[in-house]
């Protein structure tokens, strides 16, 4: 394979349109559509005596209110995206709520108006009688199971799963050494700057449904409508357009309005759009994390692990339509980069009066991450070594892999890293970091990671060459920044031999391509990566077989470079790759672009049929890749931090990053994808805090008060890209979106623990929390 | 009031913001709404030069004011501005929905501190939130837009002319 484009810093293809203010996001589409707007529990859990929405229907400028009762979906269950067998309790919403309300921010009506400001002058006029219920707001009170947030789940337990490689009691037992420890890990929100939003429009003359959303997955979306109304999926069209950042709540599905929206537009022959507010978004888009961990560790006076056994159990929200699938990450994700002989862990997913969780960046690695990193830290301070030695003496090493862990992973297969260099990471994190600076209050953060990145079923890719010579391709995942249109792009012009610039990549259409799953998971290269690649390979050899036959040349000695099929050897010898594309359809009428070469009187390069059996026309290609199994990552995190013993204030005066997500296509793009993972993981980890109080109601959903990281906040990161390629996949590459903010908390944990001297064993942490634990340390007597 | 140089009518409705009367009464939509009470600044314009929070101002106030929007720093099919051309080449930007916001912060900044230092940049930036870069390619491009707004001087090293190359994103080696 040509290495031209592969590897280089390419600048992006998209960026011009972002620049001018010519991006298209779905709230910049407008043609004429009515303006809706969802009623929504201000309760966290109560039971609905009645709704009564007269005097909004009422209003001038209403042109529906909807009700569960005026839905003939309102009495269906929303679909469990991804069943297992452990989920035994499994239970999802209904698009709108017509008996109970299980969260704050609950959808329970929903007003289509002539614009925004009526339909929101309606919403207040919709009346719910509510009869409030009691609330259970962590996951300790949801086991506790004092009261239950649905009636017929008894303990509030989900689901409950038990996985085991080894003896471990019997190794604990026996372990020279032995700890108890606790960790826990609070809820968290990505909040893209974009929105939710959906825009849809209903041709009765066509019988076709055209739906604008700003999800993750528009295959899906496509799926689910195609089959909530009845329609073949060629009737319906999903397009993700511009989409301002998603980092995994836009995954889910549906949320009611992607339902509502079309529904409303059939109904009322008009087009209808949706744009949720910033406020909305804190209380009705899905959030992460939020678990608590039990582990008991064994060691030996080395420090070797011999035994790890942890008990968690996980927030699930108040319904689990994302299924198990965040617990069995962590529970896959705790050993880490790490031997453990053997391991234990249980989890059960316990139901809250709180928005249910699903993926968001990290996807329960970042809370498997913390519970291993600290526990390694609280054995090297036992034992007396320090905290690299301790990693050292535990890495799984290079000539170890493929190397099996033991337990499930996420696709169905068992985890099994397929390759690395855990030491190598190490060693050179430790030697970019330096030595220590000098002054008081100053810690040393350090955290390892492995993520399985690239998780199936598969993706797909369409590669044509148009009678130009232009080179247009697609893919069914959208994207959210993640330089798509630039990557695929790369990938597709060493196949081609073309300029990278004469690609052009759409991704996140249906109409374009209506086949694949979604971006989420650190998949995208992996996926759709392989599949452009595959798609383009074929299209190159169907190009050399074409020309093949017109420069009387053997198939197998001609190349693709310069956007031409030549003689290898013989440039000369060959033939523009826009001709090959007008050859590869045989025509009765020149319509222009030099296909009067294709007609019947001109000379014919082969006898019989023009097109042979099996050939198709058109220079173009479908195909797909389909992993075995993941593509692990891995990646060593070390920062020097200080922290101030008077006001708690957090300053980041080196932080490193030596990450591996084998081949890169684009270093300039993977910088981006860490830089912006670590401001996500340190926001998380110091800054931002979901404040539920004991009644379920967030108390800070604004921008005001939940602290996302400005500038100000977020210090330079230092990044070295090592590369041991993935034996899984052909272009040998592994995810890297989430690979950035994953061993944040536990850096940060470990950091100030060492600065600060007082543990840390909780997420997220602030200058309140550590004036409180500081407080406690001091005061009280007994350690952990 | 003048948007990007032509006069426009005044909003008929006196309770819309300047964000929706730019967005939806004009089509202008490249000024972004992210949480409409005026912190992530994805809506900033510049009025009468100075970068504002369109979310914080009804249209009415803007009447005899000159608006600038994303849009109006570049005419169609001309190049880019110097700091749009910054943000390209130093991956300024993922998603795209804060990089209007951003641009025209910056081009506020510039006016003020055509050579700023990294803390005047933080500071300059301080005002927008985005969820994707981490700010660190966002403070190349402020580094870099300095640089290709400065005037021509004989002993500049740096080239001032933006470089069309796709291979010459942030960081690349200048080619052999």
């Amino acid at each position: 394979m040509s290495t031209r484009w592969f590897g280089e810093r390419v600048q992006r293809a998209e960026d011009d349109r972002f620049l001018r203010g010519k991006g298209r996001f779905t709230d910049d589409i407008d043609e004429g559509a009515l303006e809706s707007v969802l009623v929504r529990s201000p309760y966290a859990h109560a039971r609905i005596k009645s709704i009564d929405v007269s005097a909004a229907r009422a209003l001038p400028g209403v042109f529906a209110v909807y009700t569960a009762r005026d839905l003939p979906f309102g009495g269906t269950d929303l679909p469990i995206l991804i069943p297992h067998p452990n989920l035994t309790h499994g239970r999802t919403q209904r698009c709108l709520a017509s008996e109970r309300v299980r969260y704050m921010g609950e959808a329970v009506a929903f007003v289509v108006a002539e614009n925004r400001a009526i339909a929101e002058d309606a919403a207040e006029l919709v009346e719910v009688d509510y009869e409030p219920l009691p609330v259970v707001i962590t996951p300790e009170a949801a086991e506790r199971a004092e009261h239950l947030v649905h009636d017929d789940v008894p303990g509030n337990v989900a689901a409950e799963l038990v996985q085991e490689k080894g003896d471990a009691a019997a190794a604990l037992a026996s372990a020279p050494r032995r700890k108890h420890l606790r960790f826990r890990y609070e809820r968290g929100a990505a909040n893209p700057m974009e929105a939710r939003a959906v825009w849809a429009r209903w041709s009765e003359h066509e019988k076709k449904l055209t739906v604008y959303d700003s999800t993750q997955s528009p295959t899906s979306i496509r799926g689910g409508l195609a089959v909530l109304f009845g329609l073949p999926e060629s009737q319906v069209e999903v397009i993700a357009p511009d989409v301002g950042g998603g980092f995994g709540p836009k995954i889910m599905l549906f949320y009611p309005d992607e339902l509502l929206v079309p529904y409303a537009a059939m109904q009322l022959g008009r087009p209808v759009k949706w744009t949720e507010d910033r406020q909305e978004h804190f209380t009705a888009v899905n959030q992460e994390r939020g678990q608590v961990h039990e582990v008991d560790v064994g060691y030996d006076d080395d420090g070797r692990v011999i035994a790890l056994v942890d008990d968690f159990i996980h927030d699930g929200g108040a319904y689990t339509p994302y299924g198990i699938i965040l617990p069995i990450i962590t529970a896959g994700q705790v050993p880490g980069p790490y031997k453990v002989p053997n391991y234990r862990v249980r989890f059960r997913d316990m139901y809250t009066n709180a928005i249910p969780t699903s993926p968001y960046r990290g996807a329960g690695r970042p809370h498997a991450c913390f519970v291993m990193e600290r526990t390694l830290d609280t054995i090297a301070a036992d034992v007396g070594i320090d905290r690299a030695e301790v990693r050292r003496r535990n890495l799984i090493q290079p000539d170890e892999f493929p190397y099996e862990v033991g337990v499930g992973w996420q696709d169905g297969n068992m985890v099994i890293y397929d390759s690395g260099d855990y030491p190598k990471l190490l060693e050179t994190a430790l030697e970019k970091l330096g030595p220590r600076p000098a002054g008081e209050n100053v810690g040393m953060g350090l955290g390892m990671y492995v993520e399985g990145t690239g998780v199936g079923p598969y993706e797909g890719a369409h590669v044509q060459v148009l009678v130009s010579g232009k080179v247009v391709a697609a893919t069914g995942i959208p994207n959210q920044g993640q330089a798509h249109a630039t990557v695929w792009a790369q990938v597709v012009a060493d196949e081609l031999g073309v300029d990278v610039t004469g690609v052009e990549v759409t991704s996140g259409d249906t109409r374009r391509f209506p086949w694949g799953v979604g971006t989420f998971a650190s998949r995208g290269a992996v996926t759709a990566g392989n599949a452009m690649h595959v798609a383009a390979r074929m299209v190159a050899e169907k190009a050399k077989k074409i020309a093949a036959d017109h420069l009387e040349a053997d198939p197998a000695d001609l190349e693709l470079a310069g956007g031409a099929v030549r003689v290898k050897g013989s440039p000369q010898r060959g033939m523009p790759l826009g001709a090959v594309a007008v050859l590869s359809n045989p025509v009765r009428y020149a319509f222009g672009g030099g296909t009067e070469a294709a007609t019947q009187f001109t000379p014919k390069a082969r006898p019989g049929p023009p097109l042979a059996d099996g050939e198709e026309p058109g220079l173009e290609a479908t195909g797909y890749f389909s992993p075995v199994g993941s593509a692990w990552a891995s990646g060593c995190h070390a920062a020097w931090l200080r922290v101030d013993p008077k006001t708690y204030r957090l300053e980041i005066l080196k932080y490193v990053v030596v990450h591996d997500c084998g081949k890169i296509i684009n270093p300039m793009v993977v910088e981006g994808q860490i830089e912006g993972g670590v401001a996500q993981g340190i926001g998380g980890a110091f800054y931002e805090r979901l404040a539920y109080d004991s009644d379920g109601q967030l108390r800070n959903a604004s921008f005001m008060e939940f602290l996302m990281p400005y500038a100000t906040e977020i210090p330079k990161i230092e990044i070295e890209h090592i590369e041991t390629p993935s034996p899984l996949n052909p272009l040998g590459v592994k995810g890297v979106g989430e690979a950035g903010v994953i061993p944040v908390g536990a850096v940060i944990g470990s950091g100030i623990e060492d600065a600060l001297g007082i543990p840390i064993s909780e997420m997220p942490l602030s200058p309140l929390k550590l004036y409180e634990l500081s407080t406690s340390a001091s005061t009280s007597t007994s350690t952990r | 009031m003048k948007v990007n140089g032509f006069a426009h009518p005044a909003p008929s409705d006196p309770r819309r913001l300047l964000s929706d009367h730019l967005r939806h009464d004009l089509g202008l939509t490249g000024t972004h709404v992210g949480c409409e009470h005026g912190v992530c600044g994805c809506c900033t314009i510049l009025l009468d030069g100075a970068p504002v929070r369109s979310c914080l101002m009804l249209a009415v106030q803007a009447e005899g004011h000159e608006v600038t929007t994303i849009e109006g720093l570049a005419p169609e099919g001309a190049p880019l501005h110097a700091v749009q051309q910054a943000f390209h080449e130093c991956h300024g930007l993922q998603c795209g929905f804060c990089t209007p916001g951003f641009v025209m912060s910056v081009v506020g900044l510039l006016e003020q501190h055509p050579q700023p230092t990294d803390e005047q940049i933080d500071e300059g930036i301080a005002g927008n939130l985005c969820r994707c870069t981490g700010y660190a390619s966002i403070r190349r491009a402020v580094k870099r837009a300095a640089v290709l707004s400065a005037p021509l001087t004989p002993d500049s090293s740096t080239p001032l002319t933006p470089d069309p190359s796709p291979l010459r994103g942030e960081g690349a080696n200048p080619p052999t």
